[in-house]
């Protein structure tokens, strides 16, 4: 579904990625790891037409989408919870989940601000608050609905969980696993590898701007020295 | 009752228009239009703030600029008086048109840039009209151009008469909070309002936000040619003053006074700066100084505004809406 090959990416003169490579298959969750500045939040960027990558080529669907501009690879049906949450401060919780909803992936069964409240009930009961004036898991699970009322086929959750309290982080792991079943692509960026195995198909390792390794749950928790090498743990 | 505003702002603020309504009658009843003419003048400019606050203070897009557009509407009224075609659809379709054609095209380059440099563009293109008018011998240049009539409508719609040219500006003045108000609580507004604050993640989500800026940039500029007109109008006189980059800094102003990013802010900010300039010149010659430093506490400590003032009384009045 979403194809990255040699992906190069500069912030100015400095290169980021050298030669990104990976892949999200549809219906599956895939997962992007590695230690802090390693590239993950670049490669997010490069995907969504945030940043201009420079060399290779990022594909969805079959489609080259490298180099259009974010708002045509969101039309395209990638949704984006970005790291920080980022939901709008001076909209209403309302207001953040009506005012972009779209229905990109042309769902016959749309997400919308009813199916999202159902899903994320806190949401409910803050629905005049204005998003400075929530909590982060609420905030989270904000953008969480923001992005799904996009109606993503592919859902990217750029730091899923950082930053939250523990019976908030489970709770979005529920829901995140929720989604999976419901049949929904999802990339995942996140540090708690226990939870990325245990809710991911396929993961992939980034160091320094490269794919550094790639394998389905067992491999990563098996391999001990994996972690070690390369995600400091 | 439910049509009442909620909040002790908005009564306020319905109140402030309720003594707007007949305050010609008034005027005339103690024998005073100077101060039907000083109250005109504030509405026009009004006009031209809440214009102005719509991308500024909704969209975050702080224009040095926009007098331009109060002198082409004004200019779309004394040019074609000028031959003696009074006819007032024509002036109001050419302010119209003249300012959107011009906004387009001036926003279409000045929104590719940011912060400073959008606040440069556009004061750079606010001075290429001022020079080109300038220029214009025929038109006065610099000594500006008599209008000797003003636009002719239909009876039930002239504005020959104080009065009349009175409840034409406060049923535009009207018309603008609402299509604003409209505006900024649809889809559209909220696109613009979330740009503000982060224009990349709105990308992210599927905006063309510099699309959606642009046709709120352009609207904008409509709306103060509207002012530009009815100034045109009422003061029977028109130059290129009207469009320097101080005109343009006193909208500012008069939003900031008001409260940036509220409906009714830049209507009270505007009534308050124009007694102010009144009144202290009344009382000195050096009433820029005093005018200065006021403005300088209200930027320092006033946070908000007179709207933000207002809104403390809504706090405490456990009030909403």
């Amino acid at each position: 579904m979403l194809e990255l090959a040699n992906v190069e990416t500069f912030y100015g003169t400095i290169q980021v990625l050298f030669g990104m490579s990976m892949r999200c298959k549809r219906g599956e969750v895939t997962t992007l790891i590695g230690r802090n500045g390693m590239g993950k939040t670049t490669t997010v960027g490069s995907i969504i037409g945030t940043l201009e990558s420079r060399g290779g080529d990022i594909r969805f669907d079959g489609e080259v989408i490298s180099g259009r501009p974010a708002y045509e690879v969101a039309q395209l049906g990638i949704g984006l919870v970005p790291e920080g949450r980022q939901v709008f401060p001076n909209l209403s919780v309302r207001e953040n989940l009506v005012a972009t909803a779209a229905n990109y992936s042309g769902s016959s069964d749309p997400w919308t601000l009813d199916s999202v409240l159902e899903f994320f009930p806190r949401l409910r009961e803050r629905l005049d608050n204005q998003g400075s004036q929530l909590s982060g898991g609420e905030q989270q699970m904000l953008a969480i609905g923001r992005a799904l009322m996009l109606n993503p086929r592919l859902l990217i959750l750029d730091e899923a969980t950082e930053g939250l309290a523990p019976l908030i982080r489970q709770e979005i792991w529920r829901r995140l696993e929720q989604l999976k079943q419901s049949g929904m692509t999802i990339l995942l960026i996140d540090k708690n590898i226990d939870e990325l195995a245990h809710i991911a198909d396929r993961h992939f390792i980034i160091e320094k701007g490269r794919m550094v390794w790639q394998g389905d749950s067992d491999a990563l928790t098996e391999d001990a020295s994996l972690k070690a090498r390369y995600l400091g743990i | 009752m439910s049509w009442l505003p909620q909040s002790v702002s908005g009564r306020i603020y319905a109140s402030l228009l309720l003594i707007l309504a007949p305050a010609p009658f008034f005027f005339e009843w103690i024998n005073q239009p100077f101060y039907l003419d000083l109250l005109s003048r504030a509405l026009i400019l009004a006009i031209a703030a809440i214009s102005l606050n719509l991308i500024l203070g909704f969209g975050g897009m702080v224009s040095l600029g926009h007098a331009a557009y109060i002198g082409i509407g004004a200019y779309c009224v004394g040019i074609p008086s000028y031959y003696d075609y009074y006819n007032g659809w024509l002036h109001l379709g050419l302010a119209l048109s003249v300012s959107a054609s011009f906004a387009l095209l001036t926003g279409a380059i000045s929104l590719r840039t940011k912060g400073v440099y959008f606040i440069m563009i556009t004061m750079a293109f606010s001075q290429m009209v001022f020079f080109i008018l300038l220029s214009l011998e025929e038109y006065g240049a610099d000594d500006g151009l008599v209008i000797y009539s003003r636009s002719e409508f239909p009876a039930w719609l002239s504005m020959d008469s104080s009065t009349s040219l009175y409840y034409w500006i406060f049923g535009l003045l009207l018309l603008s909070l609402f299509f604003i108000h409209r505006l900024v609580n649809a889809r559209f507004g909220r696109v613009i309002v979330g740009s503000k604050f982060n224009e990349q993640r709105m990308q992210a989500l599927g905006f063309n936000t510099y699309r959606y800026r642009l046709v709120c940039y352009v609207i904008s500029a409509m709306i103060c040619a509207l002012a530009g007109m009815l100034l045109g109008n009422f003061a029977g006189f028109i130059s290129p003053d009207m469009i320097s980059w101080a005109r343009s800094g006193e909208l500012i102003f008069m939003v900031i006074i008001g409260g940036v990013g509220s409906f009714f802010g830049p209507l009270v900010g505007t009534i308050a700066f124009v007694l102010l300039e009144e009144f202290l010149s009344l009382i000195t010659v050096y009433w820029h100084l005093i005018f200065g430093l006021m403005l300088i506490a209200l930027v320092l400590f006033g946070k908000g505004g007179i709207h933000g003032w207002l809104s403390l009384l809504d706090r405490r009045g456990g009030g909403h809406g």
